[in-house]
């Protein structure tokens, strides 16, 4: 059975993938140490937090670099959550607060994290209440939309042959908590997409790098499929 | 495709589940991790577990409970009662619980909002509100200490403060309705939810199929909690769940 690295720095949902993996019969590290990293077989990195903060934890690890050495050796690399948006350009998340238009990401993949409330098309559908009112056989549709995007959300995959969800069937249900969103550059690394008031990139895959925005560790019988998959590439 | 939320909850004392232990086909009913690796297998979307264990030095049992749970069981769970301190969210959510719901303790010191919220992030901060009619019906008080005092405050003020102090999500229980099966208050579950831009979850009430779509079209809300109808067996939440998608509500099957 192959070795899961998860990389240790400080991040909120840690222990919860830890234990999914465990519970799925892994032998599972807990790590900063990049010798540890570079011999695993599979490496994860989790996330919860804000973007600027974890970045800035990413950098006190010192992780910038054996990250990215991961990824050049080809270990099979999974980001959750915040985790798969720090691989990624750059985040609007708090930028205003540090005076800069964007929060600079590892860059390893292409691609763009905004807030759902910076996007008009879904303040528009957020706040289009009173209509709800006028044709309550389409309220559901139109009622108030909040951020966090909190709960069981499904998944359009786009990929065919995807690896991390191989025999996962379309529109399954995963569980997300999150407020911003990721709009990869590339369509053809997006492996699954989802709808919640906008349509988001949910999934990625690119060669040896994985991520998903929602969290599998939490997402019942099919999160656990998805972990299984990633750890039997 | 968004779903709205089904949330059993137990309660839990001295690290057992306390409440509705006739389930059959358990090795050990009173045991809080098979109920709820039972209730994740049977559709649960999310699992509140009340801690009513009276005494605060047997508090590391519930510690225990929290551990041996998040090692077992793969969807989100709620961790609520006896949170006095920020401290109290740190250990929970230490023991692998995905949110805390505070009461009493918010009232009394409604800073422990902001406080939990600016370490650990609003998704974790439930608002848990015990709110009741006023004898003149004219709107809702909140009470603390398990309903036992009125506190006056007006309960979709307190809603809208939580919300304003960083809760990620308000738990609201209607104490008139608890207990009875009549249904949930969507009156008082639409005047908070539509206030506040954070999910609210209706308890307290639920007998029938009607009143679950209820809550969520007449109520707004996002999510719904029961206890009883679950535990006893009145109401399998795929029967449930079944129904409401033939109603337009959209759950995750």
């Amino acid at each position: 059975m192959s070795k899961i690295a998860v990389i240790d720095y400080d991040a909120g949902n840690t222990m919860s993938v830890m234990n999914a993996l465990k519970f799925l019969g892994y032998e599972v590290t807990l790590s900063n140490d990049p010798k540890v990293l570079f011999g695993a077989d599979h490496v994860i990195f989790p996330g919860v937090g804000a973007y600027a903060d974890s970045m800035n934890k990413v950098r006190e690890y010192g992780l910038t670099q054996p990250i990215k050495e991961i990824i050049k050796n080809r270990i099979p690399f999974l980001g959750i959550c915040l985790g798969m948006q720090l691989i990624f350009d750059s985040s609007t998340e708090n930028a205003a607060d540090f005076g800069v238009p964007s929060i600079e990401g590892l860059g390893i993949l292409p691609g763009k994290i905004t807030g759902f409330k910076e996007n008009e098309e879904f303040i528009l559908k957020a706040t289009d209440t009173k209509d709800a009112e006028k044709t309550p056989e389409n309220g559901r549709e139109l009622m108030k939309i909040k951020v966090p995007h909190m709960g069981w959300n499904s998944l359009e995959i786009r990929s065919k042959d995807s690896k991390l969800f191989k025999g996962i069937e379309n529109g399954s249900f995963v569980y997300f908590v999150h407020s911003f969103y990721l709009s990869a550059k590339n369509s053809c690394d997006v492996a699954a997409v989802t709808e919640y008031g906008i349509s988001f990139d949910s999934a990625v895959e690119h060669e040896n790098i994985f991520g998903c925005q929602f969290h599998p560790e939490k997402s019942g019988d099919v999160g656990m499929e998805i972990l299984k998959n990633f750890c039997s590439i | 495709m968004f779903t709205k939320r089904i949330i059993p909850c137990l309660d839990v004392k001295d690290g057992r589940v306390v409440k509705g232990t006739n389930f059959i086909n358990l090795r050990d009913a009173g045991d809080p991790v098979e109920v709820g690796a039972n209730y994740s297998k049977n559709g649960a979307d999310e699992l509140v577990f009340l801690d009513i264990t009276a005494s605060s030095d047997k508090r590391n049992t519930t510690v225990d409970m929290v551990r041996q749970v998040a090692e077992n069981v793969f969807i989100p769970f709620t961790v609520g009662g006896g949170i006095r301190t920020v401290d109290d969210f740190r250990t929970i959510l230490r023991a692998g619980a995905d949110k805390v719901a505070v009461n009493s303790a918010a009232i009394d010191n409604p800073q422990i909002i902001s406080d939990a919220a600016m370490k650990f992030g609003s998704q974790c901060v439930v608002c848990a509100i015990d709110a009741k009619r006023r004898a003149d019906g004219n709107g809702w008080t909140i009470y603390k200490h398990g309903g036992r005092i009125d506190m006056g405050i007006d309960a979709v003020e307190w809603g809208r403060r939580a919300y304003e102090l960083g809760a990620g999500e308000i738990l609201l229980t209607s104490m008139d309705c608890d207990g009875t099966k009549a249904g949930y208050d969507c009156e008082l579950t639409r005047a908070i939810s539509d206030v506040v831009d954070i999910p609210v979850i209706a308890s307290g009430g639920a007998g029938t199929f009607e009143h679950f779509s209820d809550a969520f079209e007449l109520g707004h809300a996002d999510a719904v909690l029961a206890a009883s109808l679950f535990h006893y067996k009145e109401m399998e939440i795929m029967d449930l769940k079944k129904y409401l998608k033939g109603k337009g509500i959209p759950v995750r099957m």
